[in-house]
């Protein structure tokens, strides 16, 4: 058995512009340099601004940084948080153990310079010496135990959804935790145990929730404390006010009526200092103002451009910098809403009768690509192999015909008032879908409810048959996509309905627990393939979009991220 | 914007100075142009006529007559005038993230809108939903004012207290936030939730007015006299009071239409409006064009004028006829 | 006049009571909840009915009314779950207020220094052409949606020709002192004068975006006014007595005529809270009003709740000063 071992160039590597992936990738497919593809997409797409002075020079600028953010961020300890607003804030503030390139998504050292395990039960991270929290506290292996002891030290209210939803979906509490104990067996070796063998573990401790942070403050300013208050939850004073970590900049302060977060440069910072003295996110709840003060210069950048922008901006010489897709739309099909759904063959008929290229080109960004399967192609796992279900009406029509479905009467649900990433607007690729539809004999009735007044709430309770909806990868895994899709026996697709739903659920357990990584890989290849077979199709992967941000003229070294997890640091300004 | 309605001749310092407590100005409003329907048949026939008399030389009337009358009638025609199907993509393939909206071309003089659709013929086949909309919630809400207005003005005593005092607290929310909290409630917002929501918010007005004009009605002669004869009094009611009561509904109603046009486009704006844009309406299309101000501002703008000069035309003509039919102008 | 304050005073408070019973029902009843605004995507039933159950959404309405009904006799009106988590919803309704509180005054002190005298001045020329256009104005303002008026403005004004701002309250960075929240007054108080004169150039636009709400009406209400005032026998009378003509349109036009200009404005606070909802959208300013419009996707009941609450409350505070405002300005009153 071979066990993954992690052993990586240390220190500041990770730090500089790595725009291939390095060191501890060893996956079978051949890496895909999903940069290069990106960028032929994208034609004039670039994933980061050009690096304009040398790195080595710039630390000493104190210009202010202000990036357009579009809500307001939930609490600015990562560990009660799950959105991404509060993720971009926080990871400037904190590190965790295990990074990931930038540009990339692939892993990397950050505050724990190597991992092993013999087992893939008990783990040794080295930590990185020299490093220490913003209040002065030292970082070494108790600092790192006292972290994972907080993580599994949770009152009710912390273990809820809306407490540490990332740590309940990972670890859990109780006896079933994969958390077995931590302890620092030298000053700069921290040994964690496992309950089970995953392949999740440890890579999961790159995402921004488990963030390493200072004991001191932590206990200091009761971390821990997070309440349920009415119909609310109420965070403690840490989490508020003294957020602190590692990072490369510090939180000064959030002003939540003006919706402003400030955060200025750590002149301690372990690594390469900061490129600009402050960092504001300055919050801008519409899209058209974002774009309008980027225009009028009074902010520097901001994210999630609307793809129909993104010419005008380069035009108006800002850089529009896609991220590589690292999503996935789909069309959800739920027999227990519908039990026409059942027949594999009204599913297949469903899919050909789609023409997924003219939506891709017409509908979605520059970059964004058909999706074969449930999971983009950067993701391991991903099956080179699976072929695109081609357009095909008379086909689709006649499967309708063997099925005895011709006049086939469907209900199909999309979404309003929002829009995501891996779906600019929802309205748009419904009236796409319902064109070849219609197109192929199949009457569509149209359901159309508010993201959260009632969309989400009901598909998830398997009362639509048909209907829009996707995925953001939180990191390489295939399991966290394919679980957040098809685990349990109440998933969104109603699965449960259908012969194959027991397999399904165990090739998925299966794969996971798999600890070697190329095997591991290849049942999620497997897994794949059995997935987007005529017999199963439990739903249309339709495509992956790449979500962009913008930055104005005067701003190097920004670097797009596909987990959306951009490094400020190394962002100057050229006045 | 949404109490546009308020007549030139109103004498709010004096009346509402016995009326104390919210929506005062409002319900003095609306018992102002009640009183016009306070008069025997036969002084109704000369009012109309003296009115048509003075109407027929307002200019503002007739811009006003005039851009409604156009409007109704592209409304009614429509189908048969759009160059295209308006909900048919047809120039679907040059709309790219980098060009959502194609641009004037031959067979398209507008171009199209990001679905592909032709935006003139969206445009032309707005018109009739936009129509449709304004006419629904004013019907709708002249139902549910004629219920009210005719339990309070006809039967009197206390359920006349009680349905006023209901009317008079509706008329004291404003009634745009009262729409947006309607439009809110609804499961799965549509075209009916926005007419219902817009329609509800001139309940209370219509109640109110023919309340008042069954109020001011009750002790004319043409009722004296028909009460004399035996005539029953729902037949009262309903053959003598109601008809009556046209005069203002009329005023009244044609108000209410350019604000249920605007209102409409306020909901969609705030995206309780109708998501399904597969048959067009102008605020929605003006709603739904929001992402497209700085770089297609046309997309906007179109929809934009439509309603602003339907809306003013509505309006001229509704002041104009207030201004016409009100007893005291005429002095 | 006291018993009539009193007897106010306490219909209010009914009004607010009911208001409030309305509200809880109203905001629980509508679809989706906070749970699937919390998690999105990412909830699964599991998850979402073990919030509920948490957050206490799973027991009869009563119940919950009855619990928020205990704490907030305790000055406690929950907590954010949306708008700002975590912060007491009071609180979120005390930093925003003054925002929209202060673009509220200038749109209406701008709204009456326009009507009034252009209402006089169309009443003095009645039938002419200055009268005839303003009538139309005026109309015209009532035509055009408030939104799409601020949008027109901020592209003009903002984003072609850059004299202004395009949004929000004050520039990033220009480190003003706040006291009142109200920036204009902070920076005046404090004597920060680029700090009042960057808020206040952030307030142009929307200020005459919402002004167009009051205007038209004030214009007319005016106007009208004004007519039916030089017609009144006390002024024909003063002016048969030989009064100079500027004392009579000082001591009798305008003073009466004011009279329904100022209920008018009281009333026309309830309208431009919708109208402020609609223009701080546009200009993304932290106002009451944008906190309505996320607490309303993110269904954050506590803050709509209580922002709700107080802008009834205010409602009502300001008619009832207009009503004795009104009875100081017309003596008639007193006596009913």
């Amino acid at each position: 058995m071979t066990i993954r071992k992690m052993a990586a160039i240390a220190g500041t590597a990770a730090l500089a512009l790595v725009l291939t992936s390095c060191a501890e990738s060893d996956r079978d497919e051949p890496d895909t340099g999903a940069e290069d593809t990106a960028g032929e997409d994208a034609g004039d797409g670039a994933d980061s601004t050009d690096d304009g002075g040398d790195d080595g020079a710039q630390a000493a600028s104190d210009a202010t940084f202000i990036f357009g953010a579009a809500g307001a961020p939930t609490v600015f300890d990562p560990f009660y948080a799950s959105d991404g607003e509060t993720f971009r804030v926080t990871r400037q503030i904190y590190q965790n153990l295990i990074g990931v390139e930038p540009g990339g998504t692939d892993f990397v050292p950050e505050l724990a310079t190597e991992w092993t395990s013999e087992d893939g039960l008990v783990w040794d991270f080295t930590i990185q010496e020299g490093v220490t929290f913003h209040d002065g506290t030292e970082l070494n292996a108790q600092a790192v135990c006292d972290n994972f002891e907080r993580w599994a030290d949770q009152n009710e209210a912390g273990m809820s959804p809306s407490g540490a939803y990332y740590y309940g979906n990972d670890f859990g509490w109780g006896e079933d935790s994969l958390y077995g104990g931590c302890e620092a067996t030298e000053d700069y070796t921290a040994q964690v145990t496992v309950t089970r063998v995953t392949g999740k573990f440890p890579s999961v401790l790159s995402q921004s929730s488990y963030a390493i942070q200072s004991p001191t403050a932590m206990e200091e300013f009761n971390a821990n404390d997070i309440a349920l208050e009415g119909e609310a939850f109420v965070f403690p004073e840490y989490g508020r006010e003294h957020p602190t970590g590692t990072g490369p900049f510090k939180f000064e302060g959030y002003d939540n009526a003006a919706g402003t977060v400030t955060l200025v440069r750590n002149d301690d910072f372990w690594g390469e200092q900061a490129g600009v003295g402050t960092l504001v996110f300055k919050i801008i709840a519409d899209e058209n103002a974002r774009r309008q003060e980027l225009e009028a210069g009074t902010i520097h950048g901001y994210d999630l451009p609307n793809p129909i922008d993104w010419q005008a901006l380069e035009d108006a010489g800002n850089q529009v910098l896609i991220r590589d897709p690292f999503n996935v739309l789909y069309l959800a099909l739920n027999p227990v809403a519908d039990p026409q759904l059942e027949d594999p063959l009204v599913r297949q008929a469903l899919y050909h009768a789609l023409n997924r290229d003219q939506l891709v080109t017409s509908q979605l960004p520059a970059g964004a690509s058909v999706a074969t399967q449930f999971m983009p192609d950067t993701v391991s796992g991903w099956n080179a192999d699976i072929a695109a279900y081609e357009y095909d009406v008379e086909k689709a029509k006649d499967l309708l015909e063997q099925a005895g479905k011709s006049d086939l009467t469907i209900e199909l649900w999309y979404p309003s008032e929002v829009t995501r990433p891996y779906m600019p607007d929802p309205q748009r690729i419904y009236d796409a879908v319902k064109a070849d539809w219609e197109a192929a004999g199949i009457t569509v009735e149209t359901v159309t409810k508010p993201w959260a007044g009632g969309y989400i709430d009901d598909t998830q309770a398997s009362r639509a048959p048909a209907f829009f909806l996707g995925w953001t990868g939180d990191l390489n895994s295939a399991d966290n996509f394919l679980c957040a899709f098809f685990c349990g026996d109440d998933n969104q697709f109603g699965t449960s309905a259908y012969d194959f739903h027991a397999d399904l659920q165990e090739q998925i357990a299966a794969a996971d627990a798999e600890p070697d990584e190329a095997a591991r890989t290849a049942l999620y290849e497997e897994l794949n393939a059995n997935i987007m077979s005529p017999e199963w199709l439990p739903g249309l992967p339709l495509s992956h979009s790449p979500p962009a941000l913008v930055v104005a003229a005067n701003v190097q070294g920004m670097v797009a991220s596909p987990l959306t997890a951009e490094d400020f640091s190394t962002v100057t300004i050229t006045e | 914007m949404s109490e546009p309605n308020l007549t030139d001749t109103e004498r709010a310092g004096q009346r509402t100075s016995t009326r104390h407590g919210l929506g005062a100005r409002k319900k003095a409003r609306i018992d102002s142009l009640a009183e016009a329907g306070a008069l025997s048949e036969e002084e109704g026939v000369s009012l109309w006529r003296s009115a048509w008399r003075r109407l027929r030389r307002d200019p503002v009337f007739l811009v006003g007559l005039g851009i409604t009358t156009v409007f109704v009638i592209i409304a009614i025609i429509a189908p048969w005038i759009t160059p295209h199907d308006p909900s048919a993509r047809l120039l679907i393939d040059q709309v790219t993230p980098a060009t959502p909206i194609p641009e004037p071309q031959p067979g398209f003089p507008l171009g199209g809108d990001n679905a592909g659709r032709d935006l003139l013929s969206r445009l032309i086949a707005g018109s009739r939903q936009t129509l449709i909309v304004g006419v629904l919630a004013t019907l709708g809400g002249l139902l549910g004012g004629m219920i009210l207005g005719t339990i309070a003005g006809g039967i009197g005593g206390a359920a006349d207290t009680a349905v006023m005092r209901v009317v008079d607290v509706m008329l004291s929310i404003p009634s745009l936030l009262m729409a947006f909290s309607i439009a809110a409630l609804f499961a799965s917002p549509s075209q009916w939730t926005v007419i219902l929501a817009i329609a509800i918010i001139q309940v209370p007005i219509f109640a109110r007015l023919l309340r008042g004009s069954m109020m001011a009605q009750r002790h004319s002669d043409h009722v004296l006299a028909a009460r004399a004869l035996g005539v029953r009094r729902p037949a009262i009611v309903f053959r003598h009071m109601l008809p009556n009561s046209i005069g203002p509904v009329i005023v009244q109603g044609t108000l209410v239409l350019a604000v249920s046009i605007i209102d409409a486009a306020a909901l969609s704006f705030l995206g309780l409006g109708n998501p399904n844009d597969a048959i067009p309406e102008w605020g929605q299309m003006l709603g739904k064009a929001q992402v497209f101000f700085n770089t297609y501002p046309h997309i906007a703008v179109y929809p934009a004028l439509c309603i602003i000069v339907v809306a003013l035309g509505f309006t001229l003509m509704g002041e104009s006829l207030r201004e016409a039919l009100d007893p005291k102008s005429r002095r | 006049m006291l018993k009539f304050i009193i007897r106010r005073v306490l219909q209010a408070v009914l009004a607010l009571f009911v208001l409030s019973v309305l509200l809880f029902a109203w905001l629980r009843s509508l679809p989706g909840g906070v749970v699937s605004a919390l998690l999105g995507e990412r909830g699964t039933p599991e998850t979402a009915a073990q919030l509920r159950a948490q957050l206490g959404l799973d027991d009869p309405i009563f119940v919950q009314y009855w619990r928020f009904l205990q704490r907030a006799i305790q000055g406690d009106f929950g907590v954010s779950n949306g708008v700002y988590r975590g912060e007491p919803a009071l609180d979120v309704f005390i930093q925003r207020f003054p925002a929209t509180l202060e673009l509220s005054i200038f749109a209406i002190a701008l709204a009456l220094l326009l009507a009034i005298p252009l209402g006089y001045i169309a009443a003095r020329r009645r039938g002419g052409p200055l009268d005839t256009g303003s009538v139309i104005f005026s109309l015209v303002g009532v035509a055009v949606p408030v939104f799409f008026l601020a949008y027109v403005l901020k592209y003009i004004f903002a984003v072609k020709l850059g004299w202004l701002p395009p949004s929000g309250r004050q520039t990033v960075g220009i480190n003003a002192t706040h006291i009142t929240n109200m920036y204009v007054l902070d920076g005046l108080i404090t004597r920060e004068w680029d700090a009042a004169w960057d808020a206040f150039k952030h307030l142009i636009l929307p200020t005459i975006a919402l002004a167009s709400i009051p205007f038209a009406i004030i214009f007319r209400i005016t106007r009208a006014a004004v007519i039916d005032v030089m017609d009144e026998d006390y002024v024909r009378t003063a002016r048969a007595k030989g009064l100079h003509s500027r004392t009579i349109r000082v001591r009798h036009v305008m003073r009466n005529a004011l009279i329904p200009v100022v209920t008018i404005v009281g009333l026309q606070i309830g309208a431009l809270l919708a109208g402020a909802v609609l223009t701080e959208k546009v200009f993304v300013f932290q106002g009451i009003g944008q906190a309505l419009a996320i607490g309303f996707e993110l269904r954050d009941y506590p803050v709509l709740q209580v922002l709700i609450m107080m802008a009834a409350l205010i409602y009502i505070i300001v008619n009832l000063l207009v009503d004795i405002a009104y009875a100081v300005i017309d003596p008639r009153v007193r006596t009913t």
